[in-house]
């Protein structure tokens, strides 16, 4: 609407959390982080992820809620659930590719990251895109990141057979088409082998 | 060919699409609302109908001559909690209204000086000939007691709603 996208770059992530504590900060949902930092390979590795809502163009978790209560608005940004209408049945929880919408067992509530909407709605960046030292939270112009970023954003993923588009972008390295994923690969089974 | 099944159209999950109305939506609402007034309609007709009409009873109230000319004589018609006023307004007329006030039931009274019937709450001033409005908040006349008079013995036989409806310059 402003004319930023939201770019994220794993590679920069150096695992602060500062992210995850400027999004507690939030009134919105104050002291409940949205956004998390996740290790990758935490016994070989240090590198981790920032893992926020990727706004799929398709939203598999309002496509599976039986409630009705996870809506996709103009912008393209998926909102969290109305509180009225979410019966806490963690159907987007477990049908999220991403592992996004977090079940909040006390409030009876799922509540994820809706690319802080009262800020971004408004042209202010999110919360967590502000505070990233490394800016591997990025929400800036596509013509910035084409600038200064030897990575190329892409908003392809591949999940096997499904392609699932995304209003968020991840740099990926040049050439790269699409993230795809085989899950097999991430199964805890298959580590072991 | 559209291949999305129907209540995609109901449920989806774009947030516009569930404030905008379409025609049919639209067009259903119009006719199920209609058909709900009609039913309303047809029951209030149909329960007008069957209701049973209203019996007043006889009920001696005066003679003629315990009450002076410009007393009163206050009874209960036609129940025993529906408070009367009965007026000797001369020496052969004699009225009889509803005591209470038609705006908001306080008790009227007649006053004699100003030959009127007259509620203290609202001063809202009722007509002593025929119970209509004279002034003040209430919208309708006294409902008048239709009295029949059996030589010296007055009997209360009718209440009439619309006694003092229809006359402005009694």
């Amino acid at each position: 609407m402003f004319g930023y996208e939201f770019y994220i770059d794993p590679e920069r992530c150096i695992g602060c959390q500062s992210c995850v504590n400027a999004c507690a900060e939030c009134d919105t949902h104050r002291g409940t982080p949205m956004i998390t930092v996740d290790y990758l390979d935490r016994r070989n590795s240090i590198a981790t992820v920032p893992a926020i809502c990727m706004h799929c163009d398709d939203p598999t978790c309002a496509e599976v809620c039986p409630a009705d209560a996870i809506k996709k608005g103009e912008d393209g940004v998926v909102q969290s659930a109305l509180k009225p209408r979410c019966v806490a049945c963690s159907n987007c929880v477990l049908a999220c590719p991403f592992g996004i919408p977090k079940m909040m067992t006390k409030l009876e509530l799922m509540m994820k990251c809706d690319m802080c909407y009262d800020r971004t709605s408004v042209g202010k960046r999110p919360m967590c895109a502000t505070v990233c030292p490394s800016q591997a939270l990025a929400y800036v112009t596509p013509e910035r990141i084409a600038r200064e970023r030897r990575e190329k954003p892409t908003n392809v993923f591949q999940f096997g057979n499904e392609t699932v588009t995304t209003k968020v972008y991840m740099m990926v390295p040049p050439g790269t088409q699409a993230v795809a994923v085989d899950v097999i690969d991430f199964m805890w089974e298959g580590a072991q082998a | 060919m559209n291949t999305e099944p129907l209540w995609r159209e109901e449920v989806s999950i774009h947030a516009a699409d569930e404030r905008y109305v379409n025609r049919r939506q639209f067009a259903k609402f119009l006719v199920l609302t209609s058909f709900g007034m009609f039913v309303g309609n047809l029951w209030i007709l149909v329960k007008s109908w069957l209701a049973k009409k209203t019996f007043y009873p006889v009920q001696p109230v005066a003679r003629i001559g315990e009450i002076p000319v410009g007393g009163v004589r206050l009874f209960n018609y036609p129940g025993p909690n529906d408070p009367c006023l009965l007026v000797r307004t001369a020496e052969t007329e004699v009225v009889a209204y509803s005591q209470k006030c038609t705006h908001l039931s306080c008790a009227v009274y007649y006053s004699r000086e100003n030959g009127r019937i007259e509620c203290p709450c609202h001063e809202g001033y009722f007509s002593v000939e025929t119970g209509r409005v004279l002034q003040g908040p209430p919208q309708r006349p006294l409902p008048k007691v239709v009295l029949r008079r059996q030589g010296d013995q007055l009997l209360a036989v009718a209440m009439d709603l619309q006694a003092g409806e229809g006359v402005r310059n009694a």
